[in-house]
């Protein structure tokens, strides 16, 4: 009984100690996985004669410099209209793909075409290039933009329908009942309550499939060229001039980087269950 | 056979429009219409692209595409019995996703049960830690270089501050792959902290109460409790991690190209150069499927711990 009866204080003095802890191990741990966007940041302001300088300056009045060079010495802007065109089309057509194939797949549990969906997911990048490099070779669509959206629907497509199944199988059977007892097709209950209802859902799942076509790296990489070439690739060819000039290399990454946090942070909401795909429902 | 289609006394219309017998006609097909045109692209981008695959792995391709020769299991007795370089390439591959996967299951576990609490904030900060994952790989890759510069890089001048010495990172032969499983551990972490976390968001709240009613201590319930219960999640987030580490390729490949030498050269990195540095194609579509061929082995084995009830 005693034991019982100092409990209570005890308890709440060790709770204490353990969110004190707790809250330490928690900053230090968003200090090690932020700094890296921080020193990218901060890199692509700093001024030449301070960026190669050892120890490391962390104070300075921010530069543009090397900002007005990334989009001077390169069509910049036409990476970013390639990324943006190739990502906006993939993501558009596996949703006009993905969402009825999706509702199928709960509605009417075919789950070997989840599981083939799966499949594409877990495969490497490169398993299919070879074969489509030939084909894209003889056809001509080497470096052309419907070769390249065509190849991101691959990674696209099982990603919106996965992140989708999760999401219809929140839509209570209930309201599509009504509606198929209103006189509604099964079709219509699809379009006009399955789908609306799902609003938030299809957002997630098109600006998560959409960070995932801009992030892109194999696929132009393989079969892109100079008239496809896109932010990620842009990036890596500041690396191959030889003598890296690294505070162009900042600007570009702070370029191709800062779209993806602010669309990540857009859907805060849904990026958790998105992410996890289906492994979890979440 | 004849249908009997038994109408409900109600129905009044006996000859439907035209629009309504279309409709009725697309619902009784539905299961089939609906997923039609991802059937027909999975089918054409994934079957011509895999048939072409297993033919071109039993050729040899010249460097213009115009000439074969058939060469049977050749290439595949090349890869799996004579090729050094593709040996290599399996042991840099399991070093890396071994360290890695181990790795991220104890960082994420500590975050996961750190953040497994409510408080303010919670969703931001949760956020905020889900950006490695999302974050380009190109970007992110080239700053992790930047930091890694031997010489001035930030990195070694932390190093310097804790009183250690400075490190080679993607420059030493021995020390590339544990720098590269630093990177691969910082995008990973995030992936099985969200599932972790989620998983113990949904254990049962009684063995937790009559644990401490016992007076079981918090690792005693950690160790007991805690870890049997969340089995399943913990083995989603390995088997996924592994699967998406032995996939990784932009890291790398920009990093490092597999170097110094030979010593972060995957098994991705390695298909690749076959394949699109080299230009031999035949060879290297037998070294992609076997590649392949390990990772759906791997994936297999997470289908038979899924649950959903379908699946």
């Amino acid at each position: 009984m005693k034991r019982l009866l100092h409990e209570p204080m005890s308890r709440t003095t060790a709770r204490r100690i353990e969110n004190v802890v707790s809250g330490l191990i928690l900053t230090l741990a968003l200090i090690a996985f932020l700094f890296l966007f921080f020193w990218m940041f901060i890199s692509s302001f700093k001024p030449n004669l301070l960026i190669t300088r050892y120890p490391p300056a962390w104070a300075f009045s921010p530069t543009l410099e090397h900002y007005v060079q990334v989009f001077r010495q390169n069509p910049f802007l036409v990476y970013m209209s390639n990324s943006l065109i190739i990502a906006l089309s993939s993501v558009g057509v596996s949703l006009a793909i993905g969402l009825p194939a999706a509702y199928s797949i709960v509605k009417y549990k075919q789950g070997p075409l989840a599981l083939a969906l799966l499949v594409i997911r877990m495969l490497p990048g490169i398993s299919f290039m070879i074969p489509l490099f030939i084909l894209y070779k003889r056809l001509g669509l080497l470096d052309t933009h419907p070769g390249i959206i065509v190849t991101h629907v691959l990674t696209v497509l099982p990603l919106i329908t996965w992140v989708m199944l999760g999401f219809f199988e929140d839509v209570p059977g209930e309201l599509e009942d009504a509606a198929l007892i209103d006189g509604c097709s099964q079709l219509g209950a699809f379009t006009r309550v399955v789908i609306p209802l799902s609003v938030p859902g299809i957002t997630a799942a098109a600006i998560l499939s959409y960070i995932a076509s801009w992030n892109n790296f194999i696929f132009v990489l393989i079969l892109g060229g100079p008239k496809t070439m896109t932010l990620p690739l842009a990036v890596y060819g500041f690396l191959a001039y030889g003598q890296v000039d690294w505070g162009a290399l900042s600007a570009a990454a702070t370029i191709v980087t800062v779209p993806v946090l602010i669309l990540a942070l857009a859907v805060q909401r849904y990026l958790a269950g998105g992410l996890t795909m289906g492994a979890v429902k979440g | 056979m004849q249908t009997v289609s038994a109408r409900p006394g109600g129905v009044e219309k006996l000859t439907p429009g035209l629009a309504e017998r279309v409709v009725s006609l697309l619902d009784r097909r539905l299961a089939v219409i609906l997923p039609l045109p991802a059937i027909v692209v999975m089918l054409v981008l994934m079957g011509y692209p895999f048939v072409n695959t297993l033919l071109l792995s039993i050729q040899q391709v010249d460097l213009t595409l115009t000439r074969s020769v058939f060469v049977g299991t050749d290439n595949f007795r090349k890869v799996l019995f004579e090729d050094e370089r593709f040996r290599n390439s399996v042991f840099v591959t399991v070093y890396f996703s071994m360290a890695s996967v181990t790795l991220e299951l104890v960082f994420g576990m500590a975050m996961a049960l750190v953040l497994n609490r409510e408080f303010r904030g919670l969703g931001l900060i949760r956020t905020l830690f889900l950006l490695p994952l999302v974050a380009t790989p190109t970007a992110t890759s080239v700053t992790w270089m930047i930091m890694m510069e031997p010489s001035i890089g930030v990195l070694n001048y932390l190093l310097e501050i804790l009183g250690l010495p400075p490190s080679l990172w993607i420059a030493g032969p021995t020390t590339v792959i544990p720098s590269l499983v630093m990177v691969n551990v910082w995008h990973g972490v995030p992936f099985v902290m969200l599932i972790l976390l989620a998983g113990l968001r949904s254990l049962p709240k009684e063995p937790f109460e009559s644990a401490l009613i016992d007076g079981a201590s918090k690792v005693q319930v950690f160790v007991h409790i805690t870890l049997p219960l969340l089995r399943p999640s913990i083995v989603v987030a390995l088997l996924f991690r592994t699967i998406d580490t032995l996939k990784v390729f932009d890291a790398i490949w920009i990093m490092t190209r597999g170097g110094p030498g030979r010593a972060s050269e995957t098994l991705h990195v390695y298909s690749y150069l076959t394949a699109f540095e080299f230009y031999d194609l035949g060879y290297g579509s037998a070294v992609i499927l076997a590649f392949m061929g390990i990772i759906l082995a791997i994936s297999l084995v997470w289908m038979k711990v899924r649950q959903r009830s379908w699946i």
